[in-house]
């Protein structure tokens, strides 16, 4: 239990992180804005998260989890942590994130874990907005010309290994399975995969092979070499006065 | 010299109001889930709009100290995460205040929210004839629009 809610909590931490990234410097106002939203919405879902780690699982305060652990106590996975690389990278990385996020929800807002359920309900209807924007630019780009399509194709091809790897299974999952608190990954990804490809062949990009190898690692402590630098300046100023009152 | 009653706290709670839209309450915006007196401590319960809604905190205290200040020497405030809002919780008072606000109020909802059939009412000339320029405006919960009649740009309490 506490591995799943670890893997979403810290997803959702550093995929907010780096939509935060985005802030002052997307290509039109607007983006500036929608990141900078996402990425307050993503936060405010880890914090929710982390609370339920540390009320009920006595794990540390979500301070304490956000800035004093390191990366090989992070559970999120390789796709969250790349950089934010140019629009393109971003918004596929938001698409192919956000339809698996929200599936995950979905599922469990249906779950025998009340606590988890109830949040989850109150999440899918923020994250509905996630999607909407993601799906709207991901149309917008596709229809506009040769070169929008061209990357757009190669920021799907680049992210794609990554994105699968959102679906690495955890060692409890089939007692999850079993007690009916998340139907899990396998099932997930199937979802995804019926979600995503519609909206990629309608917008007459191509989704690499069935066959190609998931990045794997990440929920199990093993990261890319993005995540520490990241931790590191996310955690600049806690370090300073660790436990200083604000 | 003030009664303590249940009535006396929720008055209290019509003066706290929305930091980030000043005009609406606590109340008329629906966030209160519960309030109860025992044994001299009011106990209040609130759930944000959105999860990560940055004025949490700052509502919280508000809250505290009004109900401080009519006369209750503890009160406690709790923020319960695990009550869904939805925008229907939105009194009508609210609603008429967001629009003279300038906010376009949300729709009623039958149901879920459907992405399909999103739509805003100009709240500067009433036209229905608008369309969204973006799902995030200048906080969590508004969309951006633009009112094809009158050429204004304006913002929406979006529907969830």
């Amino acid at each position: 239990m506490k591995d799943l809610l670890f893997k979403m909590a810290d997803d959702a931490l550093i995929i907010g992180h780096r939509n935060s990234e985005w802030t002052g410097l997307g290509p039109i106002l607007e983006e500036d804005i929608a990141f900078s939203s996402m990425a307050q919405d993503k936060i405010g879902h880890a914090q929710a998260l982390y609370t339920i780690l540390h009320e009920e699982f006595g794990e540390p305060s979500p301070d304490k989890l956000v800035y004093e652990r390191d990366e090989k106590q992070y559970r999120c996975c390789h796709l969250v942590e790349l950089p934010i690389g140019e629009y393109d990278f971003s918004l596929m990385r938001h698409f192919l994130f956000d339809h698996a996020e929200f599936l995950r929800y979905q599922l469990l807002a249906n779950s025998n874990y009340e606590r988890l359920a109830a949040l989850s309900k109150k999440i899918t209807g923020e994250l509905k907005y996630h999607l909407l924007h993601a799906d709207t630019w991901l149309k917008k780009l596709g229809a506009a010309n040769e070169e929008s399509r061209a990357r757009l194709q190669s920021s799907l091809n680049e992210a794609y290994p990554y994105a699968l790897g959102i679906f690495e299974k955890s060692d409890e999952e089939n007692k999850l399975i079993k007690e009916g608190i998340f139907a899990g990954e396998e099932k997930l990804q199937q979802l995804w995969l019926e979600k995503i490809e519609p909206v990629i062949n309608a917008v007459g990009l191509k989704l690499p092979s069935k066959k190609t190898e998931p990045a794997l690692g990440g929920r199990k402590g093993f990261h890319t070499e993005h995540l520490q630098p990241l931790l590191d300046e996310m955690s600049e100023v806690y370090r300073l006065e660790p436990g200083a009152e604000w | 010299m003030f009664t303590k009653t249940r009535e006396t706290i929720w008055s209290a709670l019509e003066t706290v109001k929305d930091p980030e839209i000043p005009v609406i309450s606590v109340v008329d915006l629906g966030i209160i889930c519960e309030v109860k007196i025992e044994n001299d401590t009011a106990y209040i319960t609130m759930t944000p709009t959105f999860v990560g809604c940055p004025a949490i905190d700052y509502m919280r205290n508000q809250i505290k100290k009004a109900v401080e200040e009519i006369g209750f020497e503890k009160v406690e405030v709790k923020v319960d995460m695990n009550r869904k809002w939805s925008t229907n919780d939105i009194s009508e008072k609210g609603k008429k205040l967001l629009a003279e606000f300038r906010l376009s109020p949300p729709p009623h909802l039958e149901g879920e929210v459907e992405l399909t059939d999103l739509q805003a009412a100009c709240p500067h000339c009433g036209s229905k004839d608008t369309s969204m320029n973006s799902p995030f405006g200048s906080t969590l919960c508004r969309a951006m629009y633009h009112c094809k009649h009158c050429g204004l740009a304006f913002e929406q309490f979006k529907p969830k």
